[in-house]
């Protein structure tokens, strides 16, 4: 635990992954897990950031910029990826279009809203069935491995994708 | 025109034409414009006036034909962006306006053919028709130039005035029910290479 001061925080690699891979767009509707990642993207002038009023506004900005020339990534909650699966399935998939999200589980390990379990139990169906990469980030030693590989392999291959954020990384203590 | 804006109202505004407009708007885009075409006989009209390859064409995710001018408005600062799309399109994303109001992009004018109806479907009856003003909507989302159309010469005057000053812009157009000139190819891959190719950084 000592080192904790000096080790990066989860949101620190993902930045520092983003920017590695261009990815300099970044829309998102907010969520506690989001909040302090949220922040840092904000005071980073690295990025062009835009908060929609809703996760389907945020997907289609980042595949309009991203047929445009400037990569991006939309934050999410997992009710928020409930309310996209028209426009993965009708814009990013069939046009192949790499819009990456990144969505924090919520609904699992210690939920009190019983809607946001029933909800978070939709969203692996929904991607397998629209055949999405996704990934769930569960400790800290793979934020950067699979953030980087969910990246690379979405703007290599065309492909939308989707990392999802576990609360065992985001809300277990270690 | 004049400095002060004509006071049209969707009651006042003259009932136009979506294919006639279509090509008066794209007749004026000389600069490599991008066009984004909304889901439905927006886009049909859109392919039937030329097929430009700046031109992208929508065939779902119905609502987001803003929320994707805005991603290349955003991406592309120099190039002008328009979004077309019609009224039940736009209700279904009413939150987009105030997004655009938010970021103010100078490039960006968004374009509604407003004919009270879910033609493609069988003309049902759209909220406007009801008592919704798409402009008055925009407005107090925050868009501050937001106008109806009071005829085809004043469309062409606000289109000309979205094409040489800064954003973002709302023209709204009250149409009639006819239906389209054309079908839009429904090859989404081939859609969007000819529209990036077409806009390119640099090409």
């Amino acid at each position: 635990m000592s080192n904790n001061t000096q080790r990066e925080t989860w949101e620190e690699i993902v930045i520092r992954v983003l920017k590695k891979n261009k990815v300099s767009l970044v829309t998102y509707v907010p969520d506690n897990v989001l909040a302090q990642l949220i922040k840092l993207i904000e005071a980073d002038p690295y990025f062009t950031v835009i908060a929609p009023a809703r996760e389907e506004e945020a997907v289609g900005i980042v595949a309009g910029a991203y047929m445009a020339g400037k990569r991006g990534i939309a934050l999410m909650q997992t009710s928020g990826f409930a309310t996209v699966v028209n426009v993965l399935a009708s814009l990013a998939c069939p046009y192949q279009i790499p819009v990456v999200a990144m969505v924090s589980e919520r609904g699992t390990l210690g939920e009190f809203q019983l809607g946001q379990s029933i909800v978070c139990r939709t969203m692996r169906p929904v991607l397998t069935s629209l055949g999405m990469e996704h990934f769930a980030i569960q400790d800290h030693d793979q934020v950067e491995f699979v953030v980087d590989g969910m990246l690379s392999q979405a703007f290599t291959t065309q492909a939308p994708a989707t990392i999802i954020l576990s609360p065992l990384l985001t809300k277990r203590k270690v | 025109m004049s400095n002060s804006e004509p006071d049209v109202t969707r009651e006042s505004a003259t009932v136009l034409n979506r294919t006639d407009l279509t090509r008066r708007l794209v007749a004026r885009l000389k600069s490599e414009e991008a066009v984004i075409g909304g889901i439905g006989f927006t886009n049909f009209d859109l392919w039937a006036s030329g097929q430009r390859p700046q031109n992208f064409y929508m065939l779902g995710s119905m609502g987001l034909a803003t929320s994707i001018a805005l991603g290349v408005a955003v991406a592309q600062p120099q190039r002008k962006v328009f979004a077309l799309d019609g009224d039940g399109s736009a209700l279904m994303q009413l939150g987009s306006f105030a997004t655009v109001a938010a970021v103010a992009p100078k490039n960006l004018a968004v374009v509604i053919w407003d004919n009270g109806a879910y033609h493609i479907t069988g003309a049902q009856e759209t909220l406007t028709v009801k008592g919704a003003d798409l402009v008055a909507i925009a407005k107090g989302a925050g868009l501050k130039q937001a106008y109806w159309a009071a005829d085809a010469g004043h469309f062409e005057t606000l289109v000309q005035r979205a094409l040489i000053n800064d954003g973002p812009w709302l023209i709204a157009a009250k149409i009639d029910k006819e239906r389209p000139a054309g079908v839009t190819e429904r090859d989404p891959v081939k859609i969007r290479l000819n529209f990036m190719n077409a806009i390119a950084p640099g090409s």
